[in-house]
C-alpha cells in the first residue's frame, strides 16, 4: 500500500474511468442514455467475468492462456446439447461442466505433471480450440431452446442487464474471497513465495488446482452468456480473448510476478476498457485500431509506477550529490 | 564457467522421434519421401525456425516475446506497401529495411524491459496489440495481393540455389549464426548467465536488463526479416497475417527443450523442435486427418511434448522442497 493514497493504482484507474466517461459524454450525444450505457456494459461483462478468477490465478503466480478456447469448446458442447433437445438449465450446467473439466485438465498438468502454467495452457489452448474446430468444422449451431437467450439478452431490472448483475455479484464474491478470507491471504502467500507458503502448511497445489478449475468454470459461464447473447456457436467463438482478459487483469494492477493485486482494480480496469472501446466505436473507429489504444494503455499504466519511482529516486539523489 | 547447452538425451530423443516419423511416413506414403515434398516441408518450416531461434534468445534471458507475429505482420505490410508504390526498389534493400524496422520494434520492447524494468510478458502483450493495430493503420485495412507485388519481390524467396530455396538457406544460415553466436560470443554467453541467475549476473557486472534488451532487439530483427519472407512466400499481406503464430513459435522452443524459466536451451534443440512440429503439420493431411481436426492433434502433440519435456527436466531440483504428501 502506498503512503500517498492519490498514487494508488485504484485511484488512478478510477480517475481514468471518470475521464473516459466525461470524454465519451462530451464527444458523443448518444452516450448519456440509459440504453446506450447498458449496451456499453456488454463490451466487458463476459471478459471481466473470466478476468476475476484469472486475477486470483495471476496473483498466485500462475496464468491460463486457454480460457477463450475453453469458451469455444463449452459453446460447441452446448450447441450439441441443444440439438439433442436438452432444456436450458441442463445446457447451462453442461457449459459450466465443460469449463470445469478443462480447468481441471490445466490444473492437473500444472500440479501433478509440473508443467509451467504458461507452457501447459499454450498446449491445451490449441487442444481445446482444436477439438471445437474438429467437432464442428465450418458449421454454425444456432438452435437454442426458448429461454436460453435470457442469459445474454435479459434485463432483470430496468435497463440493467443480467450479464452486468451476474458480473457484479461475481466480483463481490471474488473480492470477499480474496480480501476477507484465509483462502485469499493464502493465495497472496502462494504468489509471493510458493516455497515459503508450502513450508508454512499451505496446500499450495490444492489451491492451484482449485484456481484453475474456478477459471475454467468462469470460462464456461462466460461461454453461456456469450452463446446466449450471440444466439449461435462457431468454433472461432471468442478468438483472441485470452489476451484481452489477461490485459484487463494486468491493467487492474495485478502484478504478473504474483503476490499483488486487488479485485477493485480489476473491476475498474474492466469498466475502463469497456468505456474506451465503446466510446471509440461510437466515434466509428474500427475495432483493430482500439487494440493500439488498449496496448498503449497497458504499457503506459504499467510503466507509470516505474517512471514515478525513477523520478523519486532522482529527486532523492540530487540533494545528496550537492551535499 | 561451463554451461551445458547441449543435453544429449533430450535432443537425441527428439531427433530420433522426428526421424522415425519421417521414416514411418515414407514407408507408407512414398510420395512423402520425395525430394520435392521434403523440400516444401522445409520451406514451410523455415520461417518457424528463424522466429523460434529469435524467441529462444529472449526466453533464455527469462523473457518472452509475444509480439513476434504482430512484428512479422507489420514489417511485412510495410515492405509490401513500399514494393507496391515503388516496384523498382531493389528487393535486398527492402529486406534490409524490414530487418531494421523489425529490430526497431524489438528494441522498443527491449528498452521498456531494460530501462523501466517492466515485465516482458506485459510489454510484449501491449506491443503485440499496438503493432497489430498499426498494420491496419498503415494499410487502411486493404489486402496487398500478389498482383500488387513485383515479380522479383515474390521470386527471391523461391529462387533455388544448390537445390534449396532462399528460404531454406536463410533458415540454415540463421541456425549456424545463432549456434556460433550463442556459444562463442561474449554477449551470447551472457544470455545464459542472465537467465540462470540475474542477481549473480549483476554482481559480476553484467546488466541483466541490457542482455534482455539485446535479445529482444535480435528477436525483432529476425521477425522483421520473417515479415518480408512471409509476405513474399504467401504472396499476400493483410492485417491478420500470422495471427496467433507467436504461440506456435513458443511451443517449438519449449518442445526443443528451452526452459520457460530461462537459463537453458540450445540451438540444435530448437531446430529439432521446429522440424518436429513441421513434420507433424505436414504429416497430418497425408495420414488423412481432416483439416478441422489438425489443430486438435497438433495441440495434443504439443501438450504431450511439453509434459515429457518437463518430466525429463532435472526433477532432483524440485525434490528437495517436495513434501511427501502434497
Amino acid at each position: 500500500m502506498s503512503r500517498r493514497p492519490w498514487l494508488r493504482w485504484e485511484t488512478l484507474l478510477a480517475a481514468a474511468v471518470a475521464a473516459a466517461f466525461v470524454a465519451n459524454a462530451l464527444l458523443s450525444p448518444y452516450f448519456l442514455n440509459a440504453t446506450t450505457l447498458s449496451d456499453a456494459s456488454f463490451n466487458f461483462t463476459e471478459k471481466a467475468l473470466v478476468a476475476l478468477p484469472m486475477a486470483l490465478l495471476i496473483i498466485a503466480k500462475e496464468i491460463d492462456i486457454s480460457v477463450a478456447a475453453i469458451m469455444a469448446l463449452a459453446s460447441v458442447a452446448m450447441g450439441y446439447g441443444a440439438i439433442a433437445g436438452w432444456p436450458t438449465p441442463a445446457l447451462v450446467l453442461l457449459g459450466i461442466g465443460v469449463g470445469v473439466a478443462c480447468g481441471a485438465c490445466n490444473g492437473l498438468l500444472v500440479t501433478a505433471l509440473r508443467v509451467p502454467s504458461i507452457v501447459a495452457t499454450i498446449g491445451t489452448m490449441s487442444l481445446f480450440r482444436g477439438i471445437a474446430y474438429g467437432v464442428l468444422g465450418d458449421r454454425v449451431m444456432k438452435h437454442y431452446p426458448r429461454g436460453f437467450d435470457y442469459f445474454g439478452q435479459g434485463y432483470p431490472i430496468g435497463t440493467v442487464s443480467f450479464e452486468l448483475l451476474l458480473f457484479l455479484a461475481a466480483a463481490l464474491i471474488t473480492g470477499i474471497i480474496l480480501h476477507a478470507t484465509t483462502a485469499g491471504r493464502r493465495i497472496y502467500a502462494i504468489g509471493a513465495n510458493a516455497t515459503a507458503a508450502r513450508m508454512s502448511g499451505v496446500a499450495v497445489d490444492r489451491y492451484r488446482l482449485a484456481l484453475f478449475i474456478a477459471t475454467g468454470a468462469a470460462s464456461g459461464l462466460a461461454s453461456v452468456l456469450l452463446t446466449s447473447r450471440l444466439g449461435s456457436t462457431r468454433p472461432s467463438l471468442a478468438v483472441g480473448w485470452e489476451l484481452e482478459i489477461i490485459s484487463m487483469v494486468i491493467l487492474g494492477g495485478v502484478a504478473v510476478a504474483g503476490g499483488r493485486g486487488t479485485i477493485l482494480g480489476v473491476v475498474l480496469a474492466a469498466v475502463l476498457l469497456g468505456l474506451v472501446t465503446f466510446g471509440l466505436s461510437l466515434q466509428n473507429i474500427p475495432g483493430i485500431v482500439l487494440s493500439i489504444v488498449v496496448g498503449t494503455l497497458l504499457i503506459v499504466i504499467v510503466a507509470l509506477p516505474a517512471v514515478s519511482a525513477r523520478l523519486a529516486t532522482a529527486r532523492a539523489a540530487r540533494p545528496a550529490r550537492q551535499g | 564457467m561451463t554451461v551445458r547447452t547441449f543435453k544429449p538425451s533430450r535432443e537425441w530423443g527428439l531427433g530420433l522421434l522426428t526421424l522415425a516419423m519421417v521414416l514411418a511416413l515414407s514407408a507408407h506414403w512414398p510420395q512423402f519421401a520425395t525430394a520435392a515434398s521434403l523440400r516444401s516441408a522445409l520451406d514451410d518450416t523455415a520461417i518457424l525456425i528463424l522466429l523460434a531461434l529469435g524467441q529462444m534468445l529472449v526466453i533464455v534471458t527469462r523473457g518472452i516475446d509475444l509480439s513476434v507475429a504482430a512484428n512479422v505482420a507489420l514489417t511485412g505490410m510495410v515492405v509490401a506497401l513500399i514494393n507496391h508504390a515503388h516496384p523498382d526498389a531493389p528487393i535486398v534493400l527492402l529486406a534490409a529495411l524490414a530487418m531494421l524496422l523489425g529490430g526497431g520494434l524489438g528494441a522498443f520492447n527491449g528498452l521498456l524491459v531494460w530501462r523501466l524494468g517492466l515485465p516482458p510478458i506485459v510489454v510484449t502483450l501491449g506491443s503485440m496489440a499496438i503493432f497489430r493495430g498499426l498494420v491496419y493503420v498503415v494499410s487502411g485495412g486493404v489486402w496487398v495481393t500478389s498482383d500488387k507485388m513485383s515479380p522479383a519481390f515474390q521470386e527471391l524467396v523461391r529462387a533455388p540455389f544448390l537445390g534449396f530455396s532462399t528460404l531454406s538457406w536463410l533458415a540454415l544460415l540463421g541456425t549456424i549464426a545463432a549456434a556460433l553466436w550463442i556459444r562463442y560470443s561474449r554477449a551470447g554467453r551472457r544470455l545464459y548467465l542472465v537467465g540462470s541467475n540475474p542477481a549473480a549476473a549483476a554482481y559480476v557486472g553484467v546488466d541483466p536488463g541490457r542482455a534482455q534488451c539485446i535479445a529482444f532487439t535480435l528477436s525483432g530483427f529476425v521477425a522483421g526479416l520473417c515479415g518480408y519472407l512471409w509476405v513474399a512466400r504467401f504472396a499476400v499481406a493483410y492485417t491478420d497475417v500470422a495471427a496467433g503464430f507467436e504461440l506456435q513459435v513458443i511451443a517449438a522452443c519449449v518442445i526443443g527443450g528451452v526452459s520457460i524459466n530461462g537459463g537453458s536451451g540450445s540451438v540444435p534443440g530448437v531446430l529439432l523442435g521446429c522440424l518436429f512440429l513441421g513434420v507433424v503439420r505436414n504429416a497430418l493431411p497425408l495420414i488423412g486427418v481432416s483439416p478441422f481436426w489438425q489443430m486438435a492433434v497438433s495441440g495434443l502433440v504439443i501438450t504431450i511434448a511439453v509434459v515429457l519435456n518437463e518430466r525429463g527436466r532435472g526433477d532432483q531440483h524440485r525434490r528437495i522442497l517436495e513434501l511427501p504428501n502434497t
